[in-house]
């Protein structure tokens, strides 16, 4: 096993990190205070309950995966991506290292940049709303969790895309409107019957749930239903890096 | 004993392009090997089927007894790369990068090999700045530092004096012959033939994706004499084979090009001129140059 490559790359990806440290902190806390100020305070506050929490504080974990779920797409699709571009990826592919050690190295450092993000967000909140976190430890797993799977599909999607739109083209395209309609701001049980219905194939709807239940323990879609869809994505996902490193597809010609 | 080798190899490109066909080369450990060819002949693409940047479709390819597919991690943990072209990443810094590289072949940090390394190629005092504020020529010296980064038994360098100065390329030079006596077996591409001539032990030359020829550099200017005679006649006559028979020569238009080995003197320049004369082949020019592989690399090609 090529531990030190895994740190190798881990450690190069997180240091390109602390270069835009700034950017990547600032905008995503940014744009949840605006979140805040907007539908929490100032739209939440002519909104009841929502299952017995208050509007403000039921978005939190929706806001949270929002961005969680874009960092990690975009956090590893560029990690892998952006040595495709610029042709330094020469060095990893004729280096003595695994697929499995190359995703590993690229895929722990994109979760660990999103938990980061994650938790600064969820103490950004804590100025707008107060919190009561019913499961902490298994929210911070979810959390990992979220953030790992959704990595891993952002991996997926820098190996696959040969220019800088495609990598855009399913988290603005897909990923965002998903999380969107996946009950971030609302509760399913909101929508009218058919939607509900529709709501139940996005697979976002049952990551925000999962979420959801850690902070209230109150949630319209059985836990464990929840945690499976994540571990099948998660399955999914490392099936198909399998499938992508053994074909060489897309990465070498 | 054998450093790397390369049986029955063949290459197409996704676009149906076969870039190399039946390619057998056996590369002996310590030696300098210099690959020839123009521009689109193959050199690269072989060196990134070893290197596994690129995938070959059938033929095997080892190093040091280890398949390049089925034991990849031994055998690459051999070999460092230069590529032709220049990649990094230009925010990160020069040491950082050596570092990374050595972490990426598994090997416990030095960062004594590594500043001795950076000394051998003058970029120690650049060691701490970001790679985009360095030259064109300083940033190809990084190329080759990181691929040594890892202490590699082969040394892979694809033009590693493209856009290099002549002095950056005389050091570069008495670098590969000192990592030579070190024991490390050097695989270079090169366009400047002074380059291959100074160097190599042994000379391939690949055209059109086929290896036409390999043999020791001392060999190939031997065996082509070691000067030659270019004679431009006023007339050609049909029956110069015929005439010209004992001599070694070839027909350019109305040049005609003897390779003689005055050395051993088998024969002189004199000789030439009576049989000419004799003949009544009348002659305006007369041409002597020392043979290079310049020349016979052109000829080769030429065919
Ligand atoms: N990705 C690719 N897809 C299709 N054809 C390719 C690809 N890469 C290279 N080729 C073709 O393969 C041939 C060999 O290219 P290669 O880069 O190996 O040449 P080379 O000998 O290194 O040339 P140069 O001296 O210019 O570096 C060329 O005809 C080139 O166009
Ligand atoms: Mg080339």
């Amino acid at each position: 096993m090529n531990i030190k490559g895994i740190i190798a790359i881990y450690k190069y990806e997180m240091s390109r990190t602390y270069r835009t440290f700034g950017q990547s902190i600032a905008s995503p806390v940014l744009s949840t205070a605006l979140y805040f100020i907007v539908f929490g305070t100032a739209i939440g506050s002519r909104i009841g309950d929502i299952d017995g929490v208050s509007y403000s504080s039921f978005i939190v974990p929706g806001l949270i995966m929002l961005t969680v779920l874009t960092q990690s797409l975009s956090n590893a699709s560029f990690g892998i991506f952006f040595p495709k571009f610029s042709g330094t990826i020469y060095e990893v592919l004729s280096a003595p290292i695994s697929p499995f050690e190359i995703t590993t190295g690229y895929v722990t450092a994109a979760t660990t940049k999103s938990v980061i993000v994650g938790t600064i967000i969820l103490i950004t909140s804590t100025f707008f709303v107060d919190l009561n976190i019913k499961y902490p430890f298994e929210m911070f797993c979810l959390l990992i969790l979220i953030s790992l799977t959704f990595s891993l599909f952002g991996f997926i999607i820098g190996i696959w895309a040969n220019d800088f739109q495609r990598i855009q083209l399913i988290p603005s395209f897909i990923i965002t409107p998903l999380t969107f309609l996946g009950g971030s701001f609302y509760s399913i049980s909101m929508l009218p019957e058919i939607w509900q219905k529709i709501s139940y194939f996005n697979p976002i709807v049952y990551l925000i749930s999962a979420f959801r239940w850690s902070f209230y323990g109150e949630v319209e879609i059985d836990i464990y239903i929840s945690i499976t869809t994540i571990f099948i994505f998660l399955l999914a996902c490392l099936l198909t890096i399998h499938f992508i490193f053994k074909t060489g597809y897309r990465i070498k010609s | 004993m054998t450093a790397i080798l390369v049986k029955k190899l063949n290459k197409y490109y996704d676009n149906g392009f076969k870039a190399l066909s039946n390619i057998n080369l056996e590369i002996k450990k310590g030696e300098i090997f210099a690959l020839l060819g123009p521009n689109g002949a193959g050199k690269s693409t072989l060196i990134n089927i070893i290197c596994g940047i690129n995938k070959k479709k059938d033929g095997e390819i080892s190093v040091f007894g280890h398949d390049i597919e089925k034991s990849y991690k031994m055998a690459r943990s051999k070999i460092g790369l230069v590529p032709q072209e220049i990649a990094t990443d230009s925010f990160e810094k020069v040491i950082d990068t050596l570092k990374f590289s050595r972490g990426l072949f598994n090997k416990k940090s030095s960062i004594e090999y590594l500043e001795m390394v950076l000394k051998s190629l003058e970029l120690f005092e650049k060691r701490n700045q970001q790679i985009r504020t360095l030259s064109g020529g300083m940033k190809r010296r990084v190329m080759i530092a990181k691929a040594m980064s890892h202490e590699p038994n082969i040394l892979f360098l694809d033009e590693p004096t493209a856009g290099v100065d002549v002095e950056l390329r005389q050091s570069l030079w008495k670098n590969l012959h000192h990592l030579k006596k070190n024991g490390v077996t050097i695989f270079l591409t090169t366009h400047y033939i002074e380059e291959a001539e100074r160097l190599a032990d042994r000379v391939g030359i690949i055209h059109q994706g086929e290896i036409i020829m390999v043999e020791k550099k001392d060999k190939i200017l031997e065996k082509l004499g070691d000067k030659r005679v270019i004679i431009t006649i006023n007339k050609t006559s049909k029956n110069l084979k015929n005439i010209l028979a004992k001599y070694n020569f070839q027909k350019r238009k109305n040049k005609l090009i003897f390779s003689l080995d005055l050395k051993n003197n088998t024969n002189s320049v004199s000789d030439l001129f009576k049989d000419l004369i004799k003949n009544s082949i009348t002659f305006y020019d007369v041409e002597i140059k020392k043979n290079n592989l310049e020349e016979i690399f052109l000829n080769l090609i030429d065919q």
